[in-house]
């Protein structure tokens, strides 16, 4: 017989022992550390602190190992912590013209000042499984080039904009801080400091299918890799006693800018248009990605008719955040008996009701009916 | 991390409170309007209350009595989990009985024993646009607000009269706030919209998700929508609970068997425990199969 249901405490205490247990799986088998996936899963880690937005590499991977490899949870678990932090200010905007350099490539020169620096890249690797890794294969020592000064390398864009080819890039205004919708409600419309905030943290799956379905043609936007790169930037802080910048540190970003074909419009003469992407480690996926939505979103200022799904700020926005996503569609595993409930009276009725009907009237023609919202 | 993370009472920070305080304050002088907020993220899942949660912690002093229900339940596994949360970093007292309660956190359903002065029942909030889905930018639905603009919304309801020849909207049914804002009621069964209407309890609603705050304070008036000939219409169930025997309870529907056994019970499941105590009985005890058929 039933009786209201008691121990959901207990039940979930259980589970979440069964939790760990299973984390931990087959105990013969030796316990990865949370170094290891920091060394040998750097990609993971890289994309958790990206959409985790939180530069932490020792934290994210803790994170993924208590996620048990689920990175979207992994990135959860950080942004929750990151949420409890305390602000103590905005670090100088870092200066990814002087990075230093591990990869940099252009699709639009041949070469150019800084040279095309292929890096660690899957690019033209035959994608064919390697049993070796199974034993636990070492690989050949890294390459080095003995003896060469890096010369600098200026980003492509500059190279264009010289010669008043491509949009200038709109300056830093002192009065109009950076906005932060993670300390204030997004609304919009929403300026582009505030766009490419949520494309940083926005999902990669998401913002890969968007960019791609611009190339498609939903919301064409005609774009060259102008230039993506990977390396470190210092971070720079002015603390508010000393007056001057201090160096907090040094973190790995990747950086693309798109330059896009534009035939001009009644709100802007024909030149190439940008399209940026920046993001925390090596990510050049999420960073085109980025790079292709931003110059979507960027449609309205353009004076471009807004037609395709990746030119529609609310449509993006308020669908980029995974966190948000996931926590949304799987909460209807919560209880919903009550409205359930509800709905299920409705049915009833409307079944009875439709019943009637037609035994009024055995021919009416009226028997399509939309069940309740 | 070698040092282990301390965290504020009730968790979120005093800065983060303030924030959220001034948004209650906002929605509290202007009923039934949504005042956006810089909602955070929680060591809960967005979809799972953490608006309700926000405004819990928030609002939370040391002397609060907690009570955290899930479709009227003390004991479904949210609601455990959210009390547990508060019991945690709060260290606030936590009951069942919602005569004893300061705070009650809700979803899906408002108590059956009436609320009185001095009481906050806190909503969790999925969707908190009445016109979301009428309506899907939220450019468009603030502005409807703000220009009163509700033509739509009573479109919908008399489509679904000229349908179905009533309204087809059995929860989260939309009310109209002294006179001015139209608002959801959060996914609770149109059976409880009526206990919103000059409650003495003051009532505010978190959408974490949607970052988005909105108050009734006490004794407002709340009107479900409805036209003149076709009045809005309680839920009526045509059995009183097997349990308690109670005739004026939401009830659930337990399925008993695999053969079409089914038994109504009180969703509040302190109302139904407080009514057995008191020596009310339901007719469980005799349970068959003709007892146990779904209603026609």
């Amino acid at each position: 017989m039933y009786v209201a249901v008691k121990g959901g405490e207990a039940a979930i205490e259980a589970a979440h022992q069964l939790l760990a247990a299973t984390r931990r799986g087959d105990v013969g088998v030796p316990e990865l550390s949370s170094a290891q996936i920091r060394e040998q899963l750097a990609l993971a880690v890289d994309r958790v602190m990206c959409e985790g937005s939180l530069y932490d590499r020792d934290l994210a991977a803790i994170a993924i190992k208590q996620a048990r490899g689920d990175l979207i949870e992994a990135i959860f678990l950080v942004r929750a912590f990151r949420t409890t932090l305390p602000r103590f200010g905005y670090a100088v905007p870092i200066e990814t013209g002087a990075m230093d350099i591990r990869r940099r490539i252009s699709a639009t020169f041949k070469d150019l000042p800084g040279g095309q620096i292929l890096g660690p890249t899957f690019d033209y690797t035959h994608r064919l499984i390697d049993p070796s890794l199974a034993e636990g294969a070492q690989p050949a020592p890294a390459p080095r080039l003995e003896g060469a000064e890096p010369e600098p390398a200026p980003h492509v864009a500059s190279l264009l904009g010289e010669a008043g080819l491509i949009e200038p890039n709109r300056s830093a205004d002192a009065d109009q801080p950076v906005g932060d919708l993670t300390r204030d409600p997004l609304s919009f419309p929403a300026d582009r400091d505030l766009r490419l905030q949520a494309l940083a943290r926005g999902d990669e799956g998401l913002l890969l299918t968007l960019g791609y379905s611009t190339q498609r043609g939903y919301g064409r936007t005609h774009p060259f890799a102008g230039e993506i790169r990977m390396g470190e930037v210092e971070v720079e802080f002015i603390p508010e006693e000393l007056g001057f910048p201090v160096p907090l540190g040094a973190i790995t970003v990747t950086e693309c800018e798109m330059v896009n074909q534009f035939k001009g419009s009644d709100r802007a003469p024909p030149q190439f248009t940008r399209g940026y992407g920046l993001v925390f480690g090596q990510s050049e996926r999420k960073a085109m990605s980025m790079a292709l939505v931003d110059r979507s979103l960027r449609a309205k200022e353009l004076g471009e008719e807004v037609t395709a799904p990746a030119q529609d700020e609310e449509f993006v926005l308020a669908h980029a955040d995974n966190v948000q996503a996931t926590g949304f569609v799987e909460h209807l595993k919560l209880p919903h008996y009550v409205d359930f409930q509800a709905e299920l009276a409705l049915l009833r009725q409307l079944q009875a009701e439709w019943q009637n009907a037609r035994k009024d009237a055995p021919r009416s023609l009226e028997s399509s009916r939309e069940a309740a919202e | 991390m070698s040092d282990a993370p301390a965290y504020n009472f009730a968790y979120l920070d005093e800065q983060t409170k303030r924030m959220i305080r001034r948004a209650i304050l906002k929605a509290i002088a202007i009923p039934g309007y949504q005042v956006p907020f810089a909602s955070r993220e929680m060591p809960m899942p967005y979809g799972w209350g953490t608006g309700g949660v926000q405004v819990t912690a928030s609002i939370l002093g040391r002397d609060d009595v907690l009570k955290v229900i899930d479709q009227g339940a003390d004991d479904t596994t949210n609601a455990v989990s959210i009390r547990k949360f508060f019991q945690k970093t709060a260290g606030v007292s936590t009951t069942t009985h919602t005569d004893e309660a300061t705070v009650i956190q809700t979803r899906h359903r408002i108590p059956e024993a009436p609320l009185s002065d001095g009481q906050i029942l806190v909503y969790q909030v999925p969707i908190p646009e009445p016109l979301r889905f009428l309506e899907p930018r939220e450019t468009e639905t603030r502005v409807m607000h703000a220009l009163e603009d509700y033509g739509t919304m009573h479109v919908k309801l008399y489509e679904d009269i000229a349908r179905h020849g009533h309204i087809a909207t059995t929860y989260a049914y939309p009310v109209k706030v002294d006179g001015r804002y139209i608002m959801d009621p959060s996914p609770t069964p149109k059976f409880d919209n009526p206990k919103m209407d000059m409650c003495p309890a003051l009532q505010l609603f978190g959408a974490g998700r949607e970052k988005r705050i909105y108050a009734l304070p006490p004794y407002t008036q709340v009107v479900s929508l409805d036209f003149e000939d076709h009045p809005f219409e309680r839920t009526h169930f045509d059995r009183p609970c097997a349990l308690c025997g109670a005739v004026d309870a939401y009830l659930d529907e337990v399925v008993t068997d695999d053969r079409g056994g089914r038994m109504f019970v009180c969703s509040d499941t302190d109302y139904c425990e407080t009514r057995r105590a008191a020596g009310h009985s339901g007719s469980a005890g005799a349970l068959d199969d003709a007892e146990g058929r779904p209603s026609p």
